[in-house]
């Protein structure tokens, strides 16, 4: 078995609060720098940065899974990932579908634009995708698993936009595949004080807006090799296969 | 103030929970973030909320509050509707804003 170095929460330059200077480029270099082997994409309520990262990152040795950082109607944020474009296409249909049309305000809350391999813009959200889904979280959660993607809350020991914050516990049967706790906690420290969450699998991920912070915190997943499917199997505890969180 | 007499005076549509409709009222606390209700709200409380998800139950009942008033006719969630019914704690609606309901809330109460 292999152990492979994740942070499965980075940001880029379309998330309205990321960095202009999360580009593809600067991330896989990022990610090459603090020995990531597997980054997560995940913008606000939008995959359309995804692609061209995971593209550079196959040529570069980062395996990259694409999905997003989605705003429940509670305002709780959950990681959401997918294996196939279809799904990843699909979701984003649905981000489209459900998220209200409020127009950013670049000024006040950041650009949201998509680049490409040569930090070309080569798209602009309108909408805000810092405002929150018409959906609620079970929803959510439902669509991602119909979609046969991981669904992650996020920072969960957070005390805004986290499931624990907007809904003072995590709901017996909503069906997560691994909780994420941030860079200001350590797994114990956080069940010490939430034993009922002690049979979860918990991540550690950075959430960098900035390249600097990529992989400031990360979770080693020991699996065969690097695939969506081998990610599942270690969240899931199967076939010897696990994660492993400080 | 019992519950029934808000729900006459205010003209409340009562969603669920008719039992609690007995329930005295010993004051009101208007929060969404439910860890922020969990963590400072009073027994007897009326919770004025734009929350659905049925944890919001869960925390009144935990809570011991009079009942719960749904802001801006939000509606609640199906299975938010059978635990209230089974908690016997009223989950009430309107269709005007946090602000408003509150304040008027505050002057019945203090009356």
């Amino acid at each position: 078995m292999n152990q492979f170095r994740a942070d499965l929460h980075i940001h880029t330059v379309l998330s309205p609060c990321g960095d202009l200077e999360m580009s593809p480029t600067n991330i896989i270099r990022a990610a090459k720098n603090k020995q990531l082997d597997l980054i997560g994409i995940t913008d606000h309520n939008s995959t359309r940065q995804c692609a061209v990262i995971q593209e550079l990152g196959k040529r570069e040795g980062i395996f990259v899974l694409c999905g997003a950082e989605v705003t429940t109607k509670e305002e709780a944020h959950c990681l959401a990932f997918f294996e196939t474009d279809e799904a990843l296409n699909n979701f984003q249909e649905y981000l489209d579908t459900h998220l209200p049309d409020i127009k950013n305000d670049p000024d006040l809350f950041g650009y949201q634009v998509a680049v490409d391999e040569e930090d070309e813009i080569c798209y602009e959200e309108e909408r805000l995708l810092i405002s929150a889904l018409d959906q609620s979280i079970d929803k959510i959660e439902e669509k991602v698993h119909a979609l046969n993607g991981i669904f992650i809350p996020a920072h969960v020991n957070k005390g805004k936009n986290s499931i624990i914050s907007q809904l003072g516990f995590i709901p017996m049967d909503l069906k997560t595949d691994a909780l994420e706790i941030s860079k200001h906690v350590s797994k114990e420290g956080f069940l010490l004080k939430n034993k009922y969450l002690k049979s979860n699998v918990f991540i550690k991920s950075s959430d960098a807006h900035i390249p600097e912070l990529i992989g400031e915190v990360f979770t080693i997943f020991e699996m065969e090799a690097l695939s969506f499917a081998e990610v599942v199997k270690a969240l899931k505890g199967i076939d010897n296969r696990k994660v492993i969180t400080e | 103030m019992k519950v029934s007499e808000l729900v006459e005076k205010l003209g409340l549509k009562v969603f669920s929970g008719k039992e609690g409709l007995d329930r005295e009222i010993e004051g009101g606390y208007t929060s969404d973030l439910l860890s922020d209700v969990m963590g400072h709200a009073d027994a007897g409380q009326l919770w004025i909320t734009l929350q659905t998800h049925k944890n919001v139950m869960a925390i009144a009942s935990l809570k011991d509050l009079s009942a719960i008033i749904l802001v801006k006719d939000f509606e609640p969630e199906t299975d938010c509707i059978a635990q209230s019914e089974e908690e016997g704690i009223a989950i009430l609606g309107t269709n005007e804003e946090a602000f408003e309901i509150s304040g008027k809330i505050y002057n019945l109460l203090n009356q």
